[in-house]
């Protein structure tokens, strides 16, 4: 039960298809899982996306020439059968199904199995070998309902509009940004946005992702003139020059990373919401346990510690080394 | 136990001192004063006994949760708090208790009474009834360590808002070797009772390192200059006719410096001598690694006692015949402590740190330059018409180093040594603060013994939250004195400087992280230096 995908050193390899699945070296076919910079690199000759995950790939990557395919919608490429399904990471993130001689393998990318409100929710999809992420493959990585943290995200804000300071909340301009927008009640005050989420949300609206209404912050903008509002930025904008335009803040940060305190203090920003695109460990389990898996081929995160836990549990797993997750700071930003 | 807890968070989810501060004097006057007394006792490093062994807790967690054992471990050694990761694995709570901090404190007190099953049972209970931060406090109480995110400064100005004192009145009340079991809060914070606590030290007063030229101090004579010893700061405490001795980060080291004892035969009681602790050799101070086997013992072999005997090199005296002095001049209690001192034979533990004779500033700085060969750091200035301040405060005391280029960083990532040292992490990569966040700025991979290579290999593979590869970023801690021979500008770094021979001087095992030099340190050497 192997070789209808293999691991290479450019990325996850369909020698029946011939084509490469989320490859981090230049090749000639690439599928792509979804738009986050670990996985959509440039430099390939052709991409295959999902409708949705294309604008932004097209607005990141430029001028690549690529091709769209519907959720479920399946595609024959060379002696493999592709189809793309929803992993529930981002709007437009898709899990790979790849076919080959009856043997399915499921290409996971980044998931998270619980429906956030915007991203196209996560399907388990039958298969007989899986390949998973574990960036948060520990026990002590569980979430609480997205309910609940919107409801301590709101109080903060509402809190902050109280004391006369502007809410700056640090997340990562794609996927997460728009979440945690759909998040916010908007009666509190004005949702504004730094231009690189903002150029975001644009092509998600244009997409027809229903958004709350957001005021982009540009040079001309009085910051202060929007009393009690909240920003979203990038984190990295968190303690820069641009944020001290809006006077007294406090700063929060959204990420799963802020269930361990360590993270949190070191990141210090004044509150963390653990908000995460990827899977808990609950989640994780599950999500592979549903696929009906045997194989199961675990990527970046915890993968040595998960990989045992699964060998303990009944399934045949290993470790696959990827270049997912690396590529920069970001990767800690995203998840 | 909710409004510890809310406290706890309030403190723990904010980086400004502002709002810890007004967390906690909110929280100084609306609390219990048991629950205050605790609160202090706790932020001041004091705990309650420990009920139950930790490997009992890992057992009984990894059997509640379900997760089992190893997996457990591998996740607290990425955590690298096991109160934390208890409180992170276990199942969510159904039910709310609502003892307070006492109450719950009171509650581990008796479990050492009870069977091991019952604590057993008494220990899930209480893990089913709270929710997670009070369950991650509750941990914490139950396996001992207690740092968060406030320093004792921090408390003691709030307290002192709080019941409307002088804060350094309540910093030296809260100094010396109370439990809550032996005090209260009245008794402790509100009542005047000087003859409290025998073993009581002064707050330290603290210097700054000197930045400008030492003309911009004024008067020369105004001022006094000392050697700036390398060693350890220690007061010694004698009272009641004992000694005790204390560092300067409040921990009592008596009983690792016996050849303290015979201070009692010298001095008369109610004396309080500010000085340092270093290894001697009988007309200099050996070097602080000679002292620094002495710093890690609690009992002193005689071998050891005889290689690295130890001696207070005394430069203030903050208490004669009983008598505070702190608000005297310098010049006073110079004076006092001089007559005090210089009569005592030579083999007495406690021996004069010379002041230094001077005509003017350039004298000063040519001695200085030769402070390496009087086994001191540079020189200490000292302002003669000040009083002794408590903490670190500007204006009166100045370090004035030799070697300027040593900065305090945290390590951040570590890598795997080659060849000999190829089983231990011997390449780091260290960070200066900037605000709240870490700057990389420079790697070093030299400068420690093996034997301290053994240790911090031990504690980054606790401490590993991420490896990318072969590079593990650790949990930021442990702090080093980097020390190197020039720094100069560098688009190619993250922190824009690139730094010369850059290796760790030390380790800093007395500097907690936030102590650590921050990126407008490293740039303000850069500016005079690069
Ligand atoms: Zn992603
Ligand atoms: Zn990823």
């Amino acid at each position: 039960m192997n070789g209808a995908l293999i691991f290479t050193d450019k990325g996850i390899y369909c020698p029946a298809g011939d084509f490469y699945i989320d490859p981090w070296r230049p090749v000639d076919r690439a599928l792509i899982t979804h738009g986050h910079a670990d996985h959509a690199r440039s430099g390939h000759q052709r991409y295959l996306a999902t409708h949705q995950a294309l604008p932004v790939m097209h607005h990141r990557l430029g001028d690549i020439q690529s091709q769209g395919i519907a959720y479920g919608e399946t595609q024959k490429i060379g002696d493999a059968t592709v189809s793309f399904h929803p992993a529930g990471h981002i709007p437009g993130s898709a899990q790979i199904r790849v076919e080959v001689g009856g043997e399915v393998w499921v290409v996971s990318g980044d998931y998270k199995v619980t429906n956030d409100g915007l991203s196209e929710p996560f399907e388990p999809v039958k298969c007989h070998s899986f390949v998973t992420e574990s960036t948060f493959g520990l026990p002590v990585f569980t979430w609480p309902s997205q309910a609940e943290v919107a409801k301590d995200l709101n109080q903060w804000w509402a809190d902050c509009a109280a004391d006369g300071k502007t809410a700056i909340l640090g997340a990562y301009s794609l996927g997460k940004a728009q979440r945690l927008m759909k998040m916010l009640d908007p009666s509190i005050g004005p949702i504004m946005t730094h231009t690189a989420v903002e150029a975001t949300n644009a092509i998600l609206r244009t997409q027809g992702y229903d958004l709350p209404e957001t005021i982009a912050v540009t040079q001309d903008t009085d910051a202060k003139a929007h009393k009690g509002g909240i920003v979203i930025a990038p984190p990295a904008a968190l303690g820069s020059n641009w944020a001290k335009k809006f006077g007294p803040v406090s700063s929060g940060f959204a990420s799963g990373w802020m269930r361990l305190r360590g993270i949190r203090r070191r990141r210090a920003a004044d509150r963390g919401f653990v908000i995460s695109d990827h899977a808990d460990w609950t989640g994780l389990l599950s999500a592979i346990k549903n696929t009906g898996a045997e194989n199961i081929y675990v990527t970046h995160g915890y993968t040595d510690i998960f990989t045992q836990h699964l060998n303990n549990t009944g399934y045949t797993a290993q470790v696959v080394p990827t270049e997912f997750g690396d590529t920069d700071q970001d990767s800690e930003d995203a998840a | 136990m909710k409004a510890f807890a809310d406290l706890f968070q309030a403190i723990d989810q904010s980086t400004k001192t502002s709002i810890k501060v007004a967390a906690l004097t909110d929280y100084f006057r609306t609390a219990s004063d048991d629950d205050k007394l605790w609160t202090i006792a706790l932020f001041s490093g004091r705990r309650p006994k420990r009920a139950v062994t930790t490997t009992q807790l890992r057992e009984w967690a990894s059997e509640v949760a379900d997760v089992p054992l190893w997996l457990l471990e591998e996740s607290y050694s990425i955590v690298g708090d096991l109160a934390e990761t208890i409180a992170l694995v276990l199942p969510p709570s159904h039910t709310r208790s609502n003892l307070s901090l006492t109450q719950w404190i009171k509650f581990l007190g008796e479990l050492a009474t009870l069977e091991p099953e019952q604590r057993k049972e008494r220990i899930l209970q209480a893990w089913s009834q709270l929710e997670p931060t009070e369950r991650f406090l509750f941990n914490k109480l139950l396996t001992g360590g207690f740092r968060i995110g406030v320093s004792q400064k921090l408390m003691t100005r709030a307290l002192a808002k709080a019941v409307d004192q002088d804060e350094a009145t309540i910093a030296h009340r809260l100094m010396g070797g109370w439990t809550p079991e032996t005090v209260t809060f009245q008794s402790l914070i509100l009542d005047d009772d000087p003859t409290a606590d025998l073993s009581r030290p002064y707050p330290f007063y603290l210097a700054y390192q000197l930045e400008t030229e030492p003309e911009e101090l004024g008067q020369l004579e105004n001022w006094q200059a000392e050697w700036k010893w390398d060693g350890i700061r220690g007061q010694l405490v004698l009272r009641g006719g004992q000694h005790h001795l204390w560092s300067r980060g409040e921990e009592l080291i008596t009983d690792r410096f016996p050849e303290m004892a015979r201070s009692l035969d010298f001095l008369p009681d109610g004396t309080v001598i500010d000085g340092e602790v270093v290894a001697w050799d009988g007309a200099q101070p050996m070097g602080f690694s000679t002292l620094q086997q002495r710093i890690g013992r609690k009992t002193v072999p005689k071998k050891l006692l005889k290689d690295a005997p130890a001696i207070l090199l005394a430069y203030d005296l903050l208490e004669h015949n009983g008598q505070d002095l702190r608000d005297a001049p310098l010049r006073e209690r110079r004076a006092q402590l001089e007559a005090l001192i210089a009569p005592l034979p030579d083999d007495t533990p406690v021996r004069l740190s010379p002041a230094l004779h001077f005509e003017d500033w350039q004298s000063l700085t040519d001695q200085r330059a030769t402070a390496r060969d009087h086994k001191a750091e540079g020189l200490m200035l000292k302002n003669l018409d000040a009083p002794y301040l408590a903490g670190r405060k500007k204006g009166d005391w100045w370090k004035w180093k030799l070697d300027p280029l040593t900065i305090d960083a945290v390590m951040i990532y570590a890598q795997q040594g080659h060849g000999r040292r190829a089983n231990l992490f011997t390449d780091f990569t260290f960070a200066v603060r900037n605000g709240d966040d870490l700057v990389p700025f420079t790697k070093a991979y030299s400068g420690l013994t093996d034997a301290e290579f053994r240790k911090i290999t031990q504690w980054v593979r606790k401490n590993t939250i991420q490896r990318f590869g072969p590079v593990r970023q650790v949990t930021p801690h442990h702090v080093f004195e980097i020390a190197f021979e020039g720094i100069q500008k560098s688009p190619r770094h993250k922190s824009g400087v690139a730094l010369r021979f850059p290796r760790m001087s030390r380790w800093r095992h007395d500097k907690p992280m936030s102590e650590a030099n921050t990126l407008d340190d490293l740039n303000a050497m850069l500016e005079t230096y690069g």
